[in-house]
């Protein structure tokens, strides 16, 4: 079975022992990162973003969890949903592997992992990412 | 010289789900009464403008030519859930700058079951779940709940005040009042959202004919402005809320209501009533301080203190709000201008707001399109 990115460019690798990374655009003139990475930054307009891997731990800044699938959604429910902060300076929106809100709290520390979200029809595992709490608390 | 321009006639049609009735249907109708107030019929109008996200091809061509009206300009307009906020200044422009003397704008939707399916997200942001509506509103929550004081009560108490005043609005499709622990206690949607404290996505139209002001007694469009997001603020994720991904303010609801603010000549302690929008309870509350009604973090002592209430000092969603009247998005924001109108004119029986003179209505959503329109009388 093959292993593919939900979306090229977006994940460094698609094999946990790969050291996989999310990648971001970082803008060659006013050096703010954005993601998915761009060829035009979204905030200053300037052609030729450079595209860089981001680390993986950061803080977890809002989170909720999804109970019902959304419309063109192929993975399972419930899922946590939400918003991580990384220390190169951008916030990410993500799944977060946590399922019950009760475990989670704004600023918990919390790590990249890499998440199978579905087979194609081609039976290939589409890998996608997610933020998995970094703590036992 | 730019003229003044003033409402001259409006026509509105119940929200809910209507299944026997086309879209098209529901805005000839709401036309049909908005042309017959204001005494208009066919040329007698130089443009019409249809605010309408899922109507599809020449929707608003189609509502004129079931009424024999087609030839003049026609314009379909889609910005998200500001979309009859788009159109009405559109028409607006096209009264203030001469160029027309009477315009039609209207407003419809027959929104699919469900959570909104919307082609604002890439197919893969689909199939992985990223494209919750819900979820986003509750991760604004969350920060408001983390920066504003909000609790869960707060948001609570925000629908048990909107599904109040819906009550007494015949144009709503909820009609029935709730209790703090009621709404608690419905089933968890997106935590902290639970289903009482989310609007349903349904049915409806609104008109307004619009003209050159020239009466004392008119009621006046004194701004109409719309804002989208700023650069950067990067299209797909957290444009409908604002604030999740990116903090720097001004948010697009800040920047229309400066922008009508100073168009109108005046500030929000002039505003005697305000209906916005209120797609979830958070979403109300973060208005607050977006529209500048309080400074900014106070949403939750601006509500505390009672003022958004029906006989508080600046009552908000009289009207029931979202909450209570459900969301047809091209038809929303013309329908906050239709009650508006109502309530200048002292016309808006069982929830009239006394000695109602200055009113703001308020809509936001994707592209983070902000539409702010200050109606005086």
């Amino acid at each position: 079975v093959a292993r593919i990115p939900l979306k090229d460019g977006v994940l460094s690798a698609v094999d946990a022992a790969a050291d996989a990374r999310l990648l971001a655009g970082r803008c060659t003139a006013c050096a703010r990162l954005h993601f998915p990475p761009t060829p035009v930054c979204p905030y200053c307009s300037t052609k030729g973003c450079a595209t860089v891997r981001l680390g993986t731990d950061g803080t977890l800044y809002v989170y909720t969890a999804v109970t019902k699938a959304p419309p063109g959604y192929r993975g399972k429910v419930p899922y946590g949903f939400g918003v991580v902060e990384l220390p190169d300076g951008i916030r990410i929106v993500t799944r977060l592997t946590e399922t019950s809100t009760d475990r989670l709290r704004v600023g918990m520390s919390v790590r990249l992992v890499l998440e199978d979200i579905f087979q194609n029809e081609a039976g290939d595992t589409v890998v996608g990412w997610a933020f998995a709490p970094a703590e036992s608390s | 010289v730019s003229r003044s321009v003033a409402i001259a006639g409006v026509g509105l049609r119940p929200f809910g789900r209507f299944e026997e009735t086309s879209v098209v249907e529901m805005g000839r109708e709401a036309v049909a009464i908005a042309l017959e107030a204001a005494g208009v019929g066919a040329g007698d109008f130089q443009a019409a403008f249809c605010g309408t996200v899922y109507s599809g091809v020449a929707a608003g061509h189609r509502v004129l030519s079931s009424l024999g009206m087609t030839g003049v300009p026609i314009v379909n307009v889609e910005a998200g859930c500001a979309s009859g906020g788009a159109a009405l200044r559109l028409g607006v422009q096209a009264i203030r700058s001469g160029e027309c003397d009477s315009v039609v704008v209207f407003g419809m939707e027959k929104m699919p079951r469900g959570v909104i399916d919307s082609s604002f997200f890439e197919p893969w942001q689909k199939e992985a779940g990223l494209n919750p509506a819900p979820a986003f509103f509750a991760l604004r929550a969350r920060k408001l709940m983390h920066e504003s004081g909000v609790t869960r009560e707060h948001l609570a108490r925000v629908s048990v005040k909107n599904h109040e005043n819906g009550v007494h609005n015949p144009y709503a499709m909820f009609r029935k009042p709730f209790t703090i622990e009621e709404v608690l206690a419905s089933p968890m949607v997106c935590d902290p959202l639970t289903l009482y404290m989310l609007c349903s996505p349904n049915e409806g139209a609104a008109a307004i004919v619009l003209r050159p002001a020239d009466r004392a007694a008119d009621v006046v469009v004194a701004a109409a402005s719309l804002r989208s997001h700023l650069p950067g603020r990067v299209l797909g994720e957290h444009t409908p809320l604002s604030g999740t991904t990116v903090d720097e303010p001004p948010s697009p609801t800040e920047l229309a209501a400066r922008d009508a603010y100073e168009a109108a000549g005046i500030g929000p302690e002039d505003l005697d009533l305000v209906e916005l929008q209120d797609t979830d309870c958070g979403r109300e509350l973060l208005s607050y301080e977006e529209l500048l009604l309080c400074p900014p973090g106070e949403c939750a002592a601006f509500f505390d203190s009672g003022a958004p209430a029906r006989n508080g000092r600046l009552p908000v969603n009289v009207s029931g709000g979202l909450l209570s009247k459900g969301e047809p998005l091209g038809a929303s924001a013309l329908a906050q201008v239709v009650e508006m109108y109502w309530q200048l004119r002292g016309e808006a029986s069982g929830r009239q707001v006394e000695e109602a003179r200055v009113g703001l209505c308020h809509t936001v959503g994707r592209g983070a399109n902000a539409s702010v329109i200050i109606l005086r009388r």
